[in-house]
């Protein structure tokens, strides 16, 4: 019994992305549309030549006829999958293990959230029927949680802390400023960042991942085939995924400075990829940065810092964009925006653009290799599912 | 000897200052305090709450619950179940709402006292009236539970029956439609001539009927909705002496029917630690006279009360008069801008009944790692099905860690969050109630509290909540 992992075995050949932002003139199928529409535009592969579909969407619609419907496809396999704000995800996964299988020579994953039609800020999932005893809070104030139990266990003082976050959201609005396609464009300073009102605990606005509507996708086939559709294919090196037991909402020995399924799923796609240097051996990852303390413990989690010290690194730029390893140079969920079922793939698209060097100059970042991870989580602090890939230009 | 086995009252920590209210309308208020409920108390919470005290450390084999308000918070469905549940009382055990005035608390007491099984007795009310009235001002919340029995060694009686009388008279004083929230009143001078000689009279009786004098009574307790009635009928039997139990209408306000088993349990409590032999007579005016005599017992020498009456009302809060009329609903004010819980799922609820009423975790018999939820896999070791259950609703807790949630739906925003380690083992993110932002830290110890978290199609989600444990800083201060 082991985690073998696809390593090599399929590539990603064509993707799109559209612009993440209030779409109040674009609905779920306009969005779906213009995502698959730009991924065909960059490959090869066309319409006919897909053979099955996975769509990734949290509360989009059910059934794969959600996306059957506005692509009219025919006769298809289409699988709708949720695994919350990891949805896109896994839309991926389950499309490059469908072509890794056999099943399939062609396979499209596509990720989508229309967010923005539900008359309220943030995110918004309706609980099925229940006993009333689970309470609901925000995300906010779930992750809210850590940056006062990291500080207190590293020994970070309040103001140093206030400080290694507001860097952590100006660096992502510094890239996102230079992303046409990111929800937030402006440039932030660490005072607009502090000053900002509080939202929960110690979290404020500009803390918070902003709330977009948006759709990504990607077509997959067989590393051997990739050519075909494409003069730059990324291979899939790893696909790991991590569903939390709840037991850290429970469990005595949680103390919400780190993410157990994140390092697990980190650990299994390192092992799947053979990378043992995470820290030297990337490019650049993109991260799941739903809240400034969230992104700094991920820097621990997956191995860039060893615990207790990504604070220093985060001021220290390590993780700026053209820093030693780049961190989100699209933005990240921070400026680009998170419709749920679509960060996941938009993620990869980042990847897609800055290891075929086709990132915007402002942005593209000097790659001191050819491999770059996407990290995607959902859930809260003790109770979390989370998804870690590695992709890579190179067949080793 | 039949008698009091155990009685307790609870009274919820907030406090609006009487002032306030003409200090917003240029009338009505007072002088003092009243109690005031929380948003996410109703009288079934503050039931639950009054009768956890009344039954802390016994062990009652078997027992009736009666539960008596004029305000409840469910109608046709019957609110003594919800009781019953939260207390984790056997499903052989009998629960009944007990009438719905004033006058329905001090008689379910002397029913119970007049009756074979051990009952106890709960009494809560939460008594509304339109600002600037003097039943807003006047009024109070709070709770009360008695337990009535044969003293045994096991359970001895804290003070049994001497006897006891009834006057029943049908007069209008005070009336108000089920559902309405203002009560009205005829001329106070009838009511009170009315109250007066129905009091004098069913005293009189009672104490003739037991072979008492007036002079062999220590202590009266007086207590009435019609606060001049009250006040000169405790005038009229005290003779002169200084019998009469205070009143706390001053500090709490008068909490209706519950207000006579609230006062006889301060009166007792006030007893703890004395010989015993103190003969009490407790008068209620409701629509009539009901006088119940009772005498302490050697018992009483070394009660020691749990949470006693004294110290809650030490330990409060000060309401501002705007959250005060949010909470009775008087004003609407803006709510999150979030969406609203769905309402509850009957089945599921039903589902979890131990859990969800009586805060009952499963504890792996293997490793004894506790589940908060019960779960039925163990998430240490995995083994099925090997659990017992672990009632943790009377284990204190320490604050790991916790947040304020500014944005999330609440009926009082903002929700204050804390994931609380309890003594012994077993972990639960946790509500907080009864505090303020600034008062939550991390280290704080914690006690659970039943409460309604919402209600949503009419239907209450009650569940357990955290409060901060009173600091000794607090009790002194105060």
């Amino acid at each position: 019994m082991a985690s073998h992992g696809i390593k090599d075995q399929v590539a990603i050949v064509g993707m799109g992305c559209t612009p993440f932002a209030e779409h109040w003139n674009k609905g779920l199928d306009d969005l779906i549309v213009d995502a698959v529409e730009e991924t065909y535009a960059s490959t090869r592969v066309v319409k006919a030549d897909v053979d099955a579909y996975w769509l990734g969407t949290v509360q989009g619609g059910m059934s794969g006829i959600t996306l059957a419907r506005p692509l009219q496809l025919e006769g298809k396999p289409v699988t709708r999958v949720e695994n919350y704000c990891t949805t896109g995800s896994e839309a991926l996964r389950a499309a490059a293990y469908a072509v890794a299988s056999g099943a399939y020579d062609v396979a499209m994953a596509v990720g989508v959230e229309k967010v923005k039609d539900s008359g309220f800020q943030g995110l918004n999932a309706q609980a099925p029927p229940n006993d009333g005893t689970a309470r609901t809070l925000t995300a906010a104030a779930m992750f809210s949680m850590v940056a006062p139990a990291y500080a207190r266990k590293y020994g970070v003082d309040d103001e140093t802390m206030s400080d290694v976050l507001a860097a952590i959201a100006v660096k992502n609005h510094f890239n996102g400023a230079r992303n046409s396609r990111a929800q937030f464009r402006r440039e932030i300073t660490a005072e607009t960042c502090k000053a900002s009102p509080r939202l929960a605990g110690g979290l404020g606005v500009y803390d918070c991942a902003g709330v977009a509507d948006g759709a990504a996708a990607a077509i997959v086939v067989r590393a051997e085939d990739a050519y075909k559709y494409t003069d730059k294919p990324l291979f899939i090196k790893a696909l790991a995924f991590t569903a939390g037991s709840g037991a850290g909402l429970v469990d005595p020995s949680y103390d919400y400075t780190h993410f157990p399924e994140c390092a697990s799923a980190a650990n299994d796609a390192y092992a799947q990829a053979g990378i043992t240097s995470p820290r030297t051996e990337l490019a650049m990852a993109e991260v799941h940065d739903c809240f400034t303390p969230t992104e700094l413990v991920l820097m621990e989690d997956l191995g860039f810092a060893p615990r207790g010290t990504a604070w220093r690194e985060v001021l220290d730029g390590s993780f700026a964009l053209h820093g030693d390893l780049p961190i989100n140079p699209d933005g990240g969920l921070k400026s680009f925006g998170h419709p749920t079922g679509a960060s996941g793939l938009r993620m990869m698209f980042e990847c897609w653009l800055q290891l075929r060097g086709e990132a915007p100059p402002e942005r593209q970042i000097a790659l001191k290799s050819s491999k770059a991870l996407t990290h995607n989580l959902g859930g809260y602090p003790g109770e979390m599912v989370s998804f870690v890939s590695v992709v890579g230009t190179e067949l080793d | 000897m039949r008698g009091i086995l155990s009685i307790s009252g609870y009274i919820p920590i907030h406090r609006l200052d009487r002032k306030e209210v003409s200090a917003l309308f240029g009338s009505g208020g007072g002088k003092g305090t009243r109690s005031v409920a929380g948003h996410d108390e109703d009288t079934t919470t503050m039931g639950v709450e009054a009768a956890r005290l009344a039954l802390r450390g016994l062990d009652v084999e078997h027992m009736a619950l009666l539960f008596a308000t004029a305000t409840p918070a469910y109608a046709d469905k019957t609110n003594a179940t919800a009781l019953h549940a939260a207390l984790g009382r056997p499903m052989s055990e009998p629960a009944w709402d007990f009438g719905g005035s004033a006058r329905s608390a001090i008689g379910a007491f002397g029913f119970a006292l007049a009756s074979l099984p051990t009952t106890l007795v709960v009494a809560a009310d939460r008594r509304d009236g339109l600002a600037t009235s003097s039943d807003e001002a006047g009024g109070g919340d709070a709770a009360a539970a008695v337990l009535v029995g044969e003293a045994t060694t096991s359970h001895p009686a804290l003070a049994i029956q001497l006897g006891g009388a009834s006057a029943t008279d049908e007069f209008l004083d005070r009336w108000r439609v089920p559902g309405d929230r203002r009560s009205k009143q005829w001329e106070e001078k009838f009511g009170e001539q009315r109250y007066v000689a129905l009091a004098t009279e069913a005293f009189a009786r009672a104490l003739s009927q037991a072979t008492l004098t007036p002079a062999s009574i220590d202590r009266i307790v007086v207590t009435g909705m019609h606060t001049r009635a009250a006040k000169a009928v405790g005038a009229k039997l005290a003779q002169g002496r200084d019998v009469l139990v205070p009143d706390l209408t001053e500090s709490i306000g008068q909490t209706g029917g519950t207000h006579s088993l609230l006062l006889l349990a301060s009166c007792l409590e006030s007893l703890a630690g004395t010989p015993g032999g103190t003969k009490i007579a407790v008068v209620n005016l409701a629509d009539g006279a009901d006088v119940v005599l009772l005498e302490t017992t050697s018992s009483i020498a070394n009660w020691t009360p749990a949470n006693p009456i004294a110290s809650q009302l030490k330990n409060t809060r000060p309401l501002p008069y705007g959250k005060f009329l949010s909470w009775r609903q008087m004003v609407t004010v803006e709510p999150p801008r979030r969406p609203e819980p769905g309402r509850v799922s009957a089945t599921a609820a039903w589902r979890s009944e131990e859990w969800k009423f009586a805060f009952v975790g499963s504890k792996d018999r293997s490793t004894g790692t506790i589940h908060l939820p019960p779960s039925r896999v163990s998430r240490v070791g995995g083994a099925v099905d090997e659990m017992d259950p672990v009632p943790m609703a009377d284990v204190q807790g320490t604050i790991v860690t916790f947040t304020i949630d500014r944005m999330v739906y609440s009926p009082s925003p903002p929700v204050a969050f804390a994931i609380v380690d309890f003594d012994g083992g077993g972990r639960f993110p946790i509500e907080l109630t009864d505090c303020t932002a600034e008062q939550v830290a991390i280290g704080g110890q914690v006690e659970l509290t039943f409460r309604k978290l919402f209600t949503q199609d009419d239907i209450h989600d009650y569940f357990w909540k955290a409060r901060l444990l009173p600091s000794v800083d607090d009790e002194s201060e105060n």
